[in-house]
C-alpha cells in the first residue's frame, strides 16, 4: 500500500482558499490570517484524491503530497 | 529550433458573429499555431503572446515574470509605479505586505458566513425587478447592484453615501464615458475613499475597511487597497452575473438543467468562469531571460497572458467552446494563478452562487426581450468583457 503525508509552507500561503474549497475535510484557513491550517498529515485513503487535487490547485505551491509505497506490514 | 513561430501584429479584438462568448477567431487561431506567439503592443514594443494553458500557468507561477507596473514594456515612456496599496501591480515582498492582512478577511469560511445577507441583497433586487417589470434590464437591475451593495458593506460605506458613490464607480468603470467624465469620476472615487478611510480611523465600524485601521498600514496605502477591491471585486462580478445569465439563456438545455438541480450551481458556477473568463488577459514582464515553449523571452520584455484562450485549451479541457455546467472545469485560470491570484475569489463565488440559483428559481420564464443579435456587447478593448444591458423579460405570475 502506499501512504502520503502533506506539508504545508505557510510562508509561501497567500490565503487564496483553494485547498479550503477543493478539500475541506484535509484543510482549513486560519481565521485570523487566512493562511492554510493542515487538518491531517497524514490524510486518509479516502481522502487523497481530494487532497491530492487541492495539492494542484493550490496557487503558491503552498502544499505539497507526498507519496510513498511503503510495505503494509511495517505500518 | 527551426519551427517558425506564429506572429500576431495586433490584439485580435473581432469575436466571430453568432460567438460572442468565443474568444476572437483569430486568438484561438493563435493557440492553434502554438502555446506562444510573437506579438508587438500596441505602443509598438515586442512582445509575446501566451494562449496555451500550461504555459500561461507555469508563467503565472514562475517568480522570474514580474507584475510591477513601471517595468510594464509596452509604451515609449516609463510608466509609474503602482500607488500605495495597489498590490495587484506590485511584487512581493510589496505585494505580499498589503496581501497578507486582507487574507484572513477572505476565507472560505467568512464569505460562507456571508450567503445569508447576500441572499437578501439579491431577494431585494428580484423583488425590485419582478416589481416594476416586465422587461428589465439585467444589467442595471441585478447584475451590478448585488456586486455594489456587497462591496459597500465589505468597506462599510454608509446607507446615504451608497447612491453617489454607486453612480461614480459605474461611470469610472463602465467605459461609456467621455475621457473627462471618465477623470472626474475617478477623481471623485478617490476623494471619497479618503475621507472614508478618515473616517473609518476616526470611528470605527464592524466592516473590513475598519478593521484594517488597526494595522501600520497608512491612510493612503489603505485608499489604495480600498480602490483596487473595489476596481477588481465590482466590475468582474457584475459582468459574470450579466454575461453569464446571456450564455445560460442562449443554452437553455443548460439553464433548464440547473433550474432543474440546484446541486449544479456550484459546478455552474465554475464552469461559467472557465467559459466566459471575462478577465480576458494581464501582463508579466521578465525580470530576467527566461525559455519559454521553445523561445527565449528577453529580460525587460513584457507578455500578454490570455486567459481566455487559455480556458479554452483543447489539450486542458475536452471539447472547450462547449458550455457544460457539469463537466470538471477546476483549475481553470479565471481568477488567474500563482501569487496574485484573486483574493476576492471566495467572495464572487458565493455572488455568483447566490445570485444565478436565486435567478433562475425566481423566474422560471426568464428569456431576452430582444434578438441575441441585438444584445449591445462591450468592445475587446475593455478591460472586463461583458454585455452593455441586457434585456430580458418573463411571463408575469398568474394569481
Ligand atoms: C467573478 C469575479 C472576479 C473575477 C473573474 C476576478 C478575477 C481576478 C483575476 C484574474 C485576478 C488576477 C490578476 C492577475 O493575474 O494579475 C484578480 C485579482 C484580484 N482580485 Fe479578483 N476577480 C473577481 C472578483 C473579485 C472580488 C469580488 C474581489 C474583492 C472584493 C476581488 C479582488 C481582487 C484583488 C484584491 C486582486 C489582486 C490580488 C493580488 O494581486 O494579490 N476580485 N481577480
Ligand atoms: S490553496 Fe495554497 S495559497 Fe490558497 S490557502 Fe491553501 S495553501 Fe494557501
Amino acid at each position: 500500500m502506499t501512504t502520503a503525508f502533506l506539508r504545508v509552507d505557510r510562508e509561501l500561503c497567500i490565503g487564496a482558499g483553494m485547498c479550503a474549497l477543493t478539500a475541506p475535510e484535509v484543510f482549513d484557513q486560519d481565521p485570523e490570517d487566512g493562511r492554510v491550517l493542515l487538518l491531517h498529515a497524514e490524510p486518509p485513503t479516502a481522502r487523497r484524491t481530494a487532497a491530492r487535487m487541492a495539492a494542484g490547485a493550490c496557487p503558491s505551491g503552498a502544499i505539497t503530497l507526498h507519496e510513498t509505497e511503503s510495505d503494509s506490514s511495517s505500518s | 529550433m527551426g519551427e517558425s513561430v506564429h506572429t500576431v501584429t495586433t490584439m485580435p479584438t473581432a469575436r466571430r458573429p453568432g460567438c460572442p462568448f468565443d474568444p476572437p477567431a483569430e486568438l484561438l487561431d493563435a493557440r492553434r499555431h502554438g502555446p506562444i506567439s510573437r506579438y508587438t503592443h500596441p505602443g509598438g514594443k515586442p512582445g509575446w503572446l501566451i494562449t496555451g494553458y500550461d504555459l500561461v500557468r507555469s508563467i503565472l507561477a514562475d517568480p522570474r515574470f514580474s507584475s510591477r507596473k513601471e517595468l510594464m514594456n509596452v509604451v515609449d515612456f516609463e510608466l509609474p509605479p503602482a500607488p500605495p496599496g495597489e498590490f495587484l501591480l506590485m511584487d512581493d515582498p510589496q505585494h505580499r505586505r498589503y496581501r497578507k492582512p486582507l487574507m484572513g478577511r477572505f476565507t472560505v469560511r467568512r464569505m460562507r458566513l456571508l450567503t445569508e445577507r447576500i441572499e437578501q441583497i439579491t431577494a431585494d433586487c428580484l423583488d425590485a425587478m419582478a416589481e416594476t417589470g416586465p422587461p428589465a434590464d439585467l444589467v442595471t437591475a441585478f447584475a451590478k447592484p448585488i456586486p455594489t451593495i456587497v462591496i459597500c458593506e465589505i468597506l462599510g460605506v454608509p446607507y446615504e453615501d451608497r447612491g453617489s458613490f454607486q453612480e461614480q464607480i459605474d461611470t469610472f468603470m463602465g467605459g461609456e464615458t467621455s475621457d473627462e467624465e471618465l477623470i472626474a469620476a475617478y477623481t471623485a472615487t478617490q476623494e471619497y475613499l479618503a475621507e472614508l478611510v478618515a473616517a473609518k480611523r476616526a470611528k470605527p465600524t464592524d466592516d473590513v475597511l475598519s478593521e484594517l485601521t488597526d494595522t501600520d498600514l497608512t491612510d493612503e496605502e489603505l485608499k489604495g487597497i480600498s480602490l483596487i477591491l473595489l476596481a477588481a471585486g465590482f466590475d468582474t462580478t457584475a459582468n459574470m452575473l450579466s454575461l453569464g445569465t446571456f450564455a445560460l439563456l442562449r443554452h437553455p438545455e443548460q439553464l433548464a438543467a440547473l433550474r432543474a438541480d440546484p446541486a449544479l450551481t456550484d459546478g455552474a458556477v465554475e464552469e461559467l468562469l472557465r467559459y466566459l473568463s471575462v478577465a480576458k488577459t494581464f501582463m508579466r514582464t521578465a525580470l530576467e531571460d527566461v525559455e519559454v515553449g521553445g523561445q527565449t523571452i528577453e529580460a525587460g520584455t513584457t507578455v500578454v497572458l490570455s486567459y481566455n484562450t487559455a480556458n479554452r485549451d483543447p489539450e486542458r479541457f475536452s471539447d472547450p467552446h462547449v458550455l457544460d455546467l457539469r463537466r470538471q472545469s477546476d483549475g481553470h485560470l479565471a481568477f488567474s494563478h500563482g501569487i496574485h491570484q484573486c483574493l476576492g475569489q471566495q467572495l464572487a463565488r458565493v455572488e455568483m452562487r447566490v445570485a444565478f440559483r436565486a435567478l433562475v428559481d425566481r423566474f422560471p420564464t426568464l428569456r431576452l426581450a430582444v434578438p441575441a443579435e441585438e444584445v449591445g456587447l462591450r468592445p475587446e478593448t475593455a478591460d472586463i468583457y461583458g454585455v452593455k444591458s441586457l434585456p430580458v423579460t418573463w411571463d408575469e405570475e398568474r394569481s
